[in-house]
């Protein structure tokens, strides 16, 4: 498959408060982004487990984005704490195993940050059509 | 079970990039979906009793909704299942239209996207369990934070509805930046005229409780049992044996800058904010006082005959429990020092529209004269500059201050009516004048010889001359061509800015602030008095530029809302609260630190096990106190944490789905 015709798979977990209303008002002011992503919504940030990260991958996700409010800003105070240093410890876990990390992206994304949420999913599709598609982490069992 | 899927139209904003028919016909195959169509508007009456008649007919008992975002109706949907007499956490809805078919093109792709997402939704529904809320008392007092016009409105409201009201102030006296006004656009009311009854009505009103001199130190809790410590700092007067004679602020030796006329007169060390202050009773500013700074002086307490001067008093913290929280902390003006066009901060002559305003005003530093602040003189000629700082990215917010070209056509009236001689230039870029009679009011101030000259400035600087006067270089577009006007007076229309620590009261108090600072509203069109976080409303400046009407408005608003809230008497809390699985949790506890709410606990249980009774640990969750963020849920490790309506199963399964 040549890099132009590649469509990456991305599986992003937004957090209502920030994240998810980010893409909302992206979707308000029509602002236009690739059709990779799939968004699945979560009171949090920090109720994304790695669990859920390793799955999406072997379920032939390309990339996985976790997305929430900026430190200090977090609706529920901590919760994104809580996720930072839970995925920089996927991240180096993930590099230990084998897989990569640079697949997994989490960013801070504000409920006024229309911008920016467009942005970062064109940049993120963008690199992952050059990475190509991401098999190592498949679990053919999961294959649909 | 039986699962409907709906899927919206919305009129043409999904269906002209989503194949709405064709998502609805491949949702028909999926296991467990007894029915799936497509409707015009399903928020729309006629669209929501398609549901309901297909619920009845098809005995469905789970509903999935491809429509906006669920931060949109959500709630819409969910009282249409109670209606139903089903659980409204058994529907579930697909985000096409914010997610999808508004920032998307090509309609192929869309209408992937859409079965895509419209699938999750399904595959998330099958799991779903029913969730209940349950009922909170409400602490029945509020607490106003911002004691200026916005604030004050929102606490008589509240009071005369018979609820008690904390209004604190940080500053010694109530009464805001309204206070520092002279008139008021477009009536030309005195300010002070209209503001002061409202003030005393505050301070002499049985339901209200005024902390001057106070601020927020810290808030927890949640919607109707908010906990709140106040920091009521030391003013080292006893007010309640003070009768305000005021001789201590005759007496008292030291003058510094006064922050109230803007720095154009000065105050004492002990003084009272303004002379119709509420409540009128002088503090010491322990910064610049003789005695906190050498120990000696001391006059005012000699002087003083009912002992009321207090150098030991301390700050005092006190706890207070409050149902509602309304913030009205207002703004800041800039002091456009960076923009170095201006010449501001270089020549005495070149001042803000609030220096004017208090040189305007007749208890002001020059008793309601315009004098040049470098010699004293009357200006012959008066520069008014809009937008200083304003309505351009480069130099500062992109956005409208909205209420300065108004204050300075009344600016240019009350000048002209002082002294007609004086001529008034205005430089502007447009004249946002949209209210009521403000149309009116500015043609006014241009009938009454205010020169408006259309264009932006691009210098001032001295002209060099024995009066030093001004010199402003600007470019009239309506002529085409660079002017220059010799003014003896420079007045800037600056910047309305969010309070410099807005930020911290908005992370105390867990609300969101947009870019430039301003507390941002749960719903910029419907909900323009709440935040995110139940309970908690916003009122005036703080949430964006406003005039005083607006904010007063918006005050009666938030008040009503407060009012509604105790009338019930009672709040839901919410119903995706964590779950605990007690045969998987290992009670490690770790749940417990992660948990901001303090929700959780932990609880011995006996078990049997190979013939023995055993003692083990288990979490608890106390479910009025959880407010469903999942933190807990993210690192149990036993996975014995769950949320409802986002379980393990739920995002697996819509993982799963992708």
């Amino acid at each position: 498959m040549t890099q132009d015709s590649f469509e990456p798979k991305i599986v992003a977990f937004c957090c209502n408060w920030c994240s998810y209303a980010g893409a909302d008002l992206a979707g308000t002011g029509r602002l236009k982004y690739p059709e990779n992503i799939r968004i699945i919504r979560v009171p949090c940030s920090s109720r994304v487990d790695a669990a859920l990260v390793l799955r999406a991958f072997q379920n032939g996700a390309d990339g996985v984005m976790i997305a929430g409010c900026h430190p200090g800003d977090c609706h529920y105070d901590t919760g994104n704490y809580h996720t930072r240093k839970r995925m920089v410890l996927l991240k180096s876990l993930l590099e230990f195993i084998g897989l990569s990390s640079d697949r997994l992206l989490v960013k801070w994304i504000s409920g006024n940050e229309a911008d920016r949420f467009q942005v970062t999913v064109e940049r993120f599709t963008k690199e992952l059509k050059q990475m190509g598609a991401y098999e190592k982490a498949r679990d053919l069992r999961c294959a649909k | 079970m039986k699962i409907g899927v709906f899927i919206c139209w919305c009129g043409s904003n999904i269906k002209n990039t989503v194949d709405v028919e064709g998502v609805a016909q491949s949702m028909r195959g999926l296991p467990q979906v007894a029915y799936a169509t497509d409707v015009q508007y399903l928020c729309s009456e006629v669209g929501q009793s398609e549901i309901g008649r297909a619920i009845d007919e098809y005995k469905l008992d789970r509903v999935v909704i491809g429509a906006c975002s669920p931060r949109m109706h959500e709630a819409t949907f969910q009282q249409l299942m109670v209606s139903k007499g089903l659980n409204p956490f058994y529907v579930e809805i697909a985000n096409l239209r914010e997610h999808c078919s508004w920032v998307h093109t090509d309609k192929e792709k869309a209408t992937v996207k859409a079965i895509d997402l419209v699938r999750k939704a399904v595959a998330k529904t099958r799991h779903a369990i029913p969730l209940f809320s349950e009922q909170l008392d409400v602490s029945k007092r509020a607490l106003v934070i911002g004691g200026g016009i916005a604030g004050i409105q929102a606490a008589i409201d509240i009071a005369d509805a018979g609820y008690p009201v904390d209004l604190l102030e940080r500053e010694s006296s109530i009464g805001g930046k309204m206070a520092q006004f002279d008139k008021t656009f477009p009536t030309l009311d005195c300010s002070a005229c209209i503001l002061t009854p409202k003030m005393v009505e505050a301070a002499m009103h049985k339901n209200i409780t005024l902390l001057t001199s106070s601020q927020v130190e810290g808030v927890s809790g949640y919607v109707g049992n908010f906990n709140v410590t106040i920091r009521r700092r030391a003013t080292s007067v006893r007010a309640e044996l003070c009768n305000g004679c005021g001789e201590c602020i005759t007496k008292c030796p030291k003058k510094v800058d006064n922050e109230f006329d803007q720095g154009q007169s000065k105050r004492k060390a002990i003084y009272t904010l303004f002379p119709q202050a509420v409540p009128n009773k002088p503090v010491i500013d322990r910064d610049n006082c003789i005695y906190f700074k050498t120990g000696k002086c001391g006059v005012c307490k000699r002087i003083c005959t009912t002992g009321a001067i207090d150098y030991e008093m301390q700050d005092e913290l006190v706890e207070r429990a409050y149902g509602a929280i309304i913030v009205a902390i207002g703004f800041d003006l800039n002091k456009p020092h960076h923009l170095g066009e201006y010449y501001y901060g270089q020549h005495p002559d070149v001042i803000t529209g609030l220096d004017l305003e208090r040189m305007l005003n007749a208890s002001g530093p020059t008793n309601g004269k315009v004098l040049r602040p470098s010699n004293g003189q009357k200006p012959k000629r008066i520069a008014f500059i809009q937008c200083v700082g304003s309505r351009d990215k480069h130099k500062g917010k992109p956005y409208c201050s909205k209420v300065c070209c108004l204050y300075t056509a009344k600016h240019s009236l009350l000048l002209s009516e002082k002294s007609p001689d004086v001529e008034s230039y205005i430089f502007y870029i447009d004249v946002r004048a949209a209210g009521k009679n403000y149309e009116e009011f500015y043609e006014r101030a241009r009938l009454q010889g205010a020169k408006y000259l259309r264009g932006q400035v691009s210098k001032v600087e001295p002209l060099g001359d024995k009066e030093n006067r001004l010199l402003v270089r600007g470019f009239d577009a309506s002529l085409s061509e660079q002017i220059e006007i010799e003014a003896d007076l420079v007045v800037l229309a600056t910047s309305i800015e969010p309070k410099v620590d807005a930020k911290q009261l908005g992370s105390m108090l867990g609300i969101s602030s947009d870019q430039y600072g301003f507390f941002t509203e749960a719903h910029a069109k419907l909900k323009p008095f709440e935040t995110q976080t139940q309970g908690i409303y916003l009122v005036g400046v703080c949430q964006g530029p406003k005039d005083i009407p607006e904010a007063v408005t918006q005050a009666s608003g938030a008040a009503a809302k407060a009012i509604i809230m105790f009338n019930k008497g009672q709040v839901k809390s919410v119903p995706t609260t964590a779950i605990v699985n007690r045969d998987l949790c290992s009670g490690c506890m770790q749940c417990k630190s992660a948990c901001p709410y303090e929700a959780i606990g932990s609880e011995q249980v006996a078990e049997r096990l190979a013939g023995q009774t055993r003692q083990r640990v288990v979490a608890t969750v106390n479910r009025v106190l959880c407010q469903g963020c999942g933190a807990c849920a993210g690192l149990c490790r036993s996975g014995a944490m769950d949320i409802g309506g986002f379980t393990h199963r739920q995002l697996l399964a819509e993982v799963d789905s992708l």
